[in-house]
């Protein structure tokens, strides 16, 4: 009866519109009760009502049993907007959603607890929240208290409790969902490591259970990890949907960078396809410099950006390259050899600099630049992150009877 | 086993029918969801106090004193009651305060529950059931308290009072009622709330709560218009074994508020997405 690739979440055209200004947003939200319970919708919906904006547009996607979708974008791009409308939580103004089986929302963990109340009586409050019987949380509630690791704080009230604590308790009532659909926003980003790799050890247990997942994270990481196709949202529309380092790469080079002096000095990349490269591959960019005036002894900085952390820089006098810049245009080549670096979006600047630190002249453009391949591996059995170091393991030949047993 | 589909768009809300038996059904299915939500409110209340019980009837019984003194200085006189004044003032004030408190509290749980209500979907109805499961576990201590005052002011048992939960579930009925009805918009504008809180402060003086129906004048007009004069009449006078006088409009209320009431849940069912939407905008 179950098929193996039954698409079990199917997503056409949704749309969503929002409403910058609370009195209006209010003022809608009493219009639109009205239309609603008398059931006229002539109204026409396409339109944008004064002071609206488009919080979701035009969404289309489909999921399959055992998928994981992860849904990546800067705050405010409608991700969550997203997952409220795919957990029925608001209606769609325009589209539809179809979603077969049971469905389970890690949005909020521990939903439903009452700070002044012991675990133990708001494990109960949390599973009765996400639709347990009581049957289910009582024949549970021993395996929730072992997974969340909390044995000896059961009885504390929860309001004692750290924040960790607190996420582990909800998570290990959640973990105990059996859904068809799983929604995940974001709860993955707290808690303690050990945690973190269990909540992952029983995610891909869920995985290979046959689950739809669709998660939704800043974590780049967390990403590349559990999904197998991804969404890049914008401003409230999907900008890429297919292959996860393609994806990852789009959204680390998402922000708005914009020089404001690109025309004193200037970056690109010298490639005749386009900005994808492979791990090794050697990466050139030239730097076009358009000075009024002579500058003696100067200096061409390189930054080098990874997900809004400066990586690596580079100054021109470190390999002693001495140039001075002369009147009007020059151009300079800049070459990353053999680069180390693994699967994801990167971001470069150059600085103009003269003889000293204080003589900062001008920034160029950000240039962006992906690492699309080789295939990078989370499950412990290749490479993963972010570069790749010269290594080698060998056998220690060393005598063994040195060892004192 | 067949999959359970589920479709969200835009237009799916022209079957009243529909809508209804789902919010029966989810109201039904969420039993144990809304008695842990009460268990947990009731607990955490107790939980956090010395005085624990005594608030639930703090208020009916202060208000009660002052119409007492009042009566007994001879600064308000009040016509005959029929029973001893202050066991007819404590039990107006007692099922007043439950009135008040069934029609507050769809709007005070929705509102207790907007930090799930946003992230997380479960049957709403439990909202209202849990409600009604709170109404009555704190009645159940004011009329403990009723009962006494009965007893000790020698008015005594009359078959009648075997009526009497039945009525007084009417009362909390037909609160819910208004409750359901408020709930959408109180949930938007805080205004809401506040108008009713006034207007029932009013009301309760056009309605047979401290004092009985004037036997002529404008008060008397205005009484017997009043909806919730048959509701507090007839729960009362089974209370005390009196006679039912406006029986024929305590039905008819009823049949007019049946009605209103699935049309009240149906209400409600339509409005949480919209008002979701507006809370987390």
């Amino acid at each position: 009866m179950m098929e193996e690739n039954e698409v079990l979440v199917k997503v056409d055209n949704l749309s969503k519109k929002f409403c910058k200004d609370l009195k209006t947003s209010l003022w809608y939200g009493v219009k639109d009760l009205c239309s609603n319970v008398l059931g006229n919708n002539s109204e026409d919906s396409q339109e944008l009502r004064p002071k609206e904006f488009w919080a979701v547009k035009d969404i289309n996607f489909e999921l399959r049993r055992g998928e994981c979708l992860g849904l990546i974008g800067h705050n405010g791009a409608g991700k969550s907007t997203l997952l409220k409308i795919l957990n029925g939580l608001i209606n769609p103004d325009e589209g539809k959603i179809t979603i077969k089986g049971r469905v389970c929302a890690l949005i909020e963990l521990g939903a439903g607890f009452n700070p002044i109340l012991t675990g133990r009586e708001n494990i109960y409050n949390n599973g009765a929240v996400l639709g347990f019987s009581k049957k289910e949380i009582d024949s549970k509630v021993e395996e929730i208290i072992d997974f969340a690791e909390i044995r000896e704080f059961i009885d504390m009230p929860v309001q004692n409790y750290s924040s960790g604590m607190k996420v582990r308790l909800g998570f290990a009532v959640a973990a105990q969902m059996e859904p068809d659909v799983l929604i995940i926003d974001e709860v993955l980003a707290v808690g303690d490591l050990a945690f973190r790799m269990k909540c992952y050890h029983h995610l891909m247990n869920v995985i290979s259970k046959k689950v739809a997942i669709i998660l939704v994270s800043h974590n780049v990481v967390d990403i590349m990890r559990l999904c197998n196709v991804v969404s890049v949202i914008e401003k409230g529309k999907s900008i890429y949907y297919g292959n996860v380092e393609k994806g990852v790469g789009l959204y680390n080079n998402l922000a708005n960078k914009e020089s404001k002096d690109s025309s004193i000095i200037s970056a690109k990349i010298i490639s005749d396809t386009n900005i994808d490269f492979q791990t090794g591959d050697t990466i050139s960019f030239q730097i076009d410099i358009n000075s009024k005036e002579f500058i003696k002894d100067a200096r061409i900085l390189f930054h080098l950006d990874f997900s809004n952390f400066r990586f690596s820089s580079i100054s021109s006098k470190y390999s002693e390259f001495n140039f001075d810049i002369q009147i009007g245009y020059n151009s300079f080549i800049f070459q990353l050899k053999n680069n180390p670096f693994l699967v994801g979006g990167f971001f470069c600047q150059f600085e103009l600099y003269g003889a000293f630190l204080k003589d900062y002249i001008a920034s160029s453009n950000f240039v962006p630049f992906q690492i699309v391949g080789p295939s990078v591996d989370y499950s412990g059995f290749g490479i993963c992150h972010t570069v790749k170091l010269e290594h080698e393991f060998t056998v220690d030949l060393k005598d063994k009877s040195a060892f004192v047993e | 086993m067949e999959l359970k589909t589920t479709v969200y768009q835009k237009v799916n809300n022209n079957k009243i029918g529909k809508l209804l038996r789902d919010s029966l059904n989810d109201m039904f299915t969420s039993r144990f969801l809304a008695k842990q939500l009460a268990i947990r409110d009731i607990k955490a209340q107790y939980r956090q106090s010395y005085l624990g019980i005594i608030w639930a009837f703090i208020t009916p019984l202060s208000t009660a004193l002052v119409w007492i003194i009042l009566s007994k200085s001879g600064t308000v006189t009040v016509s005959d009651t029929g029973v001893p004044y202050p066991v007819f003032v404590f039990s107006g004030t007692l099922l007043w305060s439950i009135l008040v408190e069934s029609i507050n509290a769809p709007m005070a749980n929705t509102n207790g529950a907007k930090g799930i209500l946003s992230k997380i979907n479960f049957p709403k109805e439990a909202l209202i059931l849990s409600g009604v499961y709170k109404l009555l576990s704190n009645s159940f201590i004011k009329i403990i308290l009723l009962l006494i005052f009965l007893i000790v002011y020698g008015v005594g048992f009359h078959f009648s009072i075997l009526l009497f939960p039945l009525a007084f579930l009417g009362i909390i009925f037909f609160g819910t009622t208004i409750g359901l009805f408020i709930t959408p918009l109180g949930m938007l504008y805080n205004d809401i709330g506040k108008i009713i809180s006034m207007g029932l402060g009013f009301l309760m003086y056009a309605t047979p709560v401290v004092y009985a129906i004037p036997k002529t004048g404008l008060l008397k007009t205005l009484m017997e218009i009043n909806p919730l004069t048959p509701l507090f009449l007839t729960t009362r006078n089974l209370l005390f074994g009196q006679d039912l006088d406006y029986l024929i409009y305590y039905f008819g209320l009823f049949a007019v508020c049946i009605p209103l009431f699935f049309l009240g849940l149906v209400f409600y069912r339509i409005s949480i997405p919209i008002i979701v939407e507006r809370m987390s905008a």
